[in-house]
């Protein structure tokens, strides 16, 4: 028989939520509360009113430039900094008026490179994770060993477990330091700067393992320095610049291109990975992109052209290619940006049927620029829509013999493009562009790698002659 | 093997080294005693009680605190003669029971100090310990006025080391912060400013400066039962409570900051191993001058031996410290004419430590 003996009196709600917020701390209240938190440290503001909520397993990823206070902050929720304004609660409780031993049941760090240079040995390492939970006179009950064990297999030290700590790799050692926070059995888990150190291979593994973790019920805020890994693995990002919150939310709210600009003051390109769907930052050089703007149109594929869309659409132009064979490498990418494409089907030619369209959108086009790409019979109709152009650009590395396979026809439309397009070299594509759309500029920018008329028939043309 | 056992069975096997060493000492000097004498001399001494009475008014007065009269009764009457009876009991087992005192004190605050600075190189003199007792001491001995309060040699000493470590301290402390570098130096500081009043005090001492001298070379030779009791009362609680913070000297080892993510109380932490080493230290420099290398090397060697956890590191590194200082006396007083043992350990102690870094063995903690 089940008894309802709740017979609510009074606006019974409200009661409920005071006293759950006043005194146990319960699945759904928040694990972490960071209420308008400034920090000062010398003369630097390393904190400046900083506020977040961290929910139950969840895995935030602390992100922006150095010296944006991301250690800082991790170091105010282990209350190893007292903030100067504000409050840290975990759980509940402000860690500030916390033992360190209540504090350290609570909330496990593994630290950046961490310099361990004596010779206690890996399992002995780990077991220092136990010290908020034994007592100064006694050596440890059978629970205590039973965590160190789990913890050593979850991250997989055991084979190394007797060897000086000081003599493991870097990887290792991050595992080691992992294994240790995990003994410490804490609900709540921060990494700084989990991967800094590490190759690829070991980024990926310590990130899926946090992952597991995660899955598992602990809550984990992280460090990241590289943007594509925690918008990969992390739930929710939270952007920092200069002590103070720039964003929070899940990574695509987060990492957009006015964010990075802001945060980073540089170029960033943000995509989707192809493959995990990933929020995806491509950091572009300062090179490109200032005060650019019109329509640029490619004609191309493979790999040079990928880049060459990614640096134009970088610069800020709207870029459009065709024509293009779809899942090709340039298909994908333009997909990825989002740009204007002319597409025929996979394997097709490019026949008359696209010309007017291909002619249509040249002819619009502020610059055409067509890249050195393979000539065959099937593409040939794509090229020769460049004469519609007047402000066409050739880029080319490779001389045409090496990729003319379209006999004498090829040639023949391939030279006479050359005669009315500027011809320089891939790397100078940006600037060729840059005189096209602001003439008055050419005569003063002389480029020095561009190729002089006489060379234009020069030494790879002989050999066809 | 567990820690524990590892634990019990060095420190078992360093305790018996030790009464070995004892033993011999005992029976090595001018006059040459069989071990079988001293142990009946020993014997001789052992007493149990045989009859217990409460509460007369008389042993109010001789017990304060518990009303009770013991008799005690000697179980054993070895025939031994009354000169060898002396010479044990007298001269040669009160500097050797001090020595054996005064070795582990400095082995078990250097052991401290070192992991404590996190510095191979730390003595427990480090924060101007001995410098401030070697003040004291020197004054007691050299000033031609008597010290206020009526300070006896050793309590200025004492009362100087403790001083000393309290002002390095208290300079090196900021915000309720104390960072490990600046205690280093201002330690450094500290005794190099005593050791110019020392030389400033022995300079103006005249007669009392060869006496100054040979106090402040270390030795053990004004060894007496009064000063061994001292030592025997102070330490005892001391030592037990450095035993007991060997798990947070080794989470010290990391780092402060690690150290505090583990739940250690970083700054409480720091007060008692600096106050309660430095008090070890304060009251082994009193009674028997500034002998060196003793919490230097013994720290070193026993890491060596047995790891750097110390909470195997500092019991058996005191009791090493112990027998080390019991044998290196025995050889200072055993040659033709005495020489403060602070020579011999020092004579001792500085080749066997380069042999040791030559070796590349000691290099870290």
């Amino acid at each position: 028989m089940s008894s309802p003996h709740q017979l609510p009196t009074e606006d019974p709600q409200d009661n409920d939520e005071d006293q759950e917020l006043a005194d146990s701390p319960t699945e759904a209240s928040p694990i972490v509360t960071i209420d308008s938190v400034a920090v000062q440290l010398g003369d630097v503001t390393a904190l400046d009113g900083v506020s977040s909520i961290v929910e139950r397993g969840d895995f935030l990823g602390l992100i922006g430039p150095n010296g944006a206070g991301k250690t800082t902050l991790l170091r105010t929720i282990t209350a190893a900094i007292t903030p100067d304004e504000g409050s840290v609660q975990v759980n509940g409780e402000a860690v500030h008026s916390l033992p360190s031993r209540a504090v350290s049941r609570k909330v496990a760090v593994v630290p950046q490179d961490t310099s361990l240079s004596f010779d206690f040995n890996v399992r002995e390492i780990v077991a220092m994770g136990r010290t908020p939970y034994i007592s100064r006179f006694s050596g440890g009950e059978r629970a205590d060993r039973n965590a160190v064990e789990e913890a050593m297999m979850r991250t997989e030290v055991m084979d190394f477990a007797d060897r000086s700590v000081s003599e493991v790799s870097g990887g290792e050692r991050q595992r080691v330091l992992l294994a240790r926070a995990l003994a410490q059995d804490t609900p709540l888990l921060l990494l700084d700067e989990p991967t800094a150190s590490l190759d690829i291979n070991h980024q990926i593994r310590t990130l899926e393992l946090v992952r597991e973790l995660v899955r598992d019920g602990k809550t984990v805020i992280a460090a990241i320095h590289d943007l594509n890994l925690a918008a990969r693995y992390c739930d929710e990002l939270l952007l920092l610049e200069e002590g103070k919150k720039m964003a929070r939310g899940e990574p695509g709210e987060v990492l957009t291109t006015e964010h990075l600009k802001g945060a980073f003051d540089s170029r960033a390109m943000v995509t989707r990975h192809p493959i995990t769907g990933a929020v995806r930052v491509t950091a572009l050089s300062d090179d490109y992109g200032q005060g650019a703007g019109g329509h640029v149109h490619v004609i191309g594929g493979g790999g040079r052209t990928t880049r060459l869309l990614y640096e134009l659409c970088a610069a800020g132009y709207e870029v459009s290619i065709g024509a293009v064979q779809e899942g090709a490498a340039s298909h994908e990418t333009a997909q990825l940006l989002g740009l204007e494409m002319i597409e025929v089907p996979p394997f097709a030619v490019v026949d008359e049927s696209v010309k007017p369209k291909l002619s249509q959108i040249v002819r619009t086009a502020d610059v055409t620029v067509l890249v050195d790409v393979e000539l065959h019979p099937g593409n040939l109709p794509n090229i020769e829509v460049a004469h519609a152009s007047d402000t066409l650009i050739i880029a080319e590395d490779r001389p045409l013999s090496d990729r003319n396979h379209a006999g004498e026809r090829g040639h023949e439309i391939y030279t006479s493009l050359r005669e009315v397009a500027k011809t320089v070299a891939t790397n100078n594509v940006y600037n060729a562009i840059q005189d096209r759309l602001d003439p008055e500029e050419e005569t003063a920018m002389a480029d020095p790698t561009e190729i002089s008329p006489d060379q234009r028939d020069g030494p790879y043309e002989t050999e066809l002659r | 093997m567990r820690l524990r056992v590892r634990t019990v069975i060095w420190s078992a096997g360093l305790t018996v080294l030790l009464f070995l060493t004892m033993l011999l000492s005992v029976a090595i000097g001018p006059v040459g005693i069989e071990p079988t004498v001293i142990l009946k001399i020993l014997l001789n001494e052992v007493a149990v009680p045989t009859s217990v009475q409460f509460g007369s008014s008389s042993d109010y007065r001789s017990l304060p605190i518990i009303p009770i009269a013991v008799e005690m009764t000697h179980v054993f009457s070895y025939n031994v003669t009354e000169s060898d009876s002396i010479i044990v009991w007298q001269i040669r087992l009160p500097r050797i029971a001090l020595g054996a005192l005064v070795g582990l004190s400095l082995a078990i605050a250097g052991t401290v100090m070192q992991g404590f600075f996190r510095n191979p190189m730390a003595d427990p003199s480090i924060i101007g310990v001995s410098s401030g007792a070697a003040v004291g001491a020197v004054a007691a001995i050299t000033l031609p006025f008597a010290l206020p309060f009526g300070l006896e040699l050793q309590s200025a000493a004492l009362i100087g080391g403790v001083v000393a470590a309290f002002v390095v301290y208290g300079l090196a402390t900021e915000g309720g912060r104390t960072p490990v570098a600046t205690l280093l130096l201002a330690g450094i500081a500290v005794s190099t400013f005593l050791g110019a009043i020392i030389s400033f005090m022995l300079l103006r001492s005249g007669e009392s400066m060869q006496e100054a001298v040979f106090w402040l070379m270390g030795h053990l030779h004004f060894a007496t039962w009064s000063r061994v009791k001292i030592l025997f009362l102070m330490l005892p609680p001391l030592v037990i409570v450095l035993l007991a913070y060997g798990r947070d000297l080794n989470v010290l080892l990391l780092g402060e900051e690690e150290a505090h993510n583990l739940g250690i109380e970083v700054e409480q932490t720091k007060r008692v191993l600096l106050g309660v080493s430095s008090l070890v230290t304060a009251a082994a420099v009193a009674v028997s001058g500034v002998i060196g290398f003793v919490g230097l090397i013994v720290p070193h060697m026993m890491r060596l031996l047995v790891g750097p956890d110390h909470r195997i590191l500092l019991p058996t590194s005191a009791l090493a410290g112990a027998a080390f200082l019991v044998a290196t006396d025995t050889l200072a007083r055993s040659g033709p004419g005495e020489i403060p043992v602070g020579i011999v350990t020092a004579a001792l102690g500085a080749p066997f430590f380069l042999f040791l870094l030559r070796r590349r063995k000691v290099y870290a903690l």
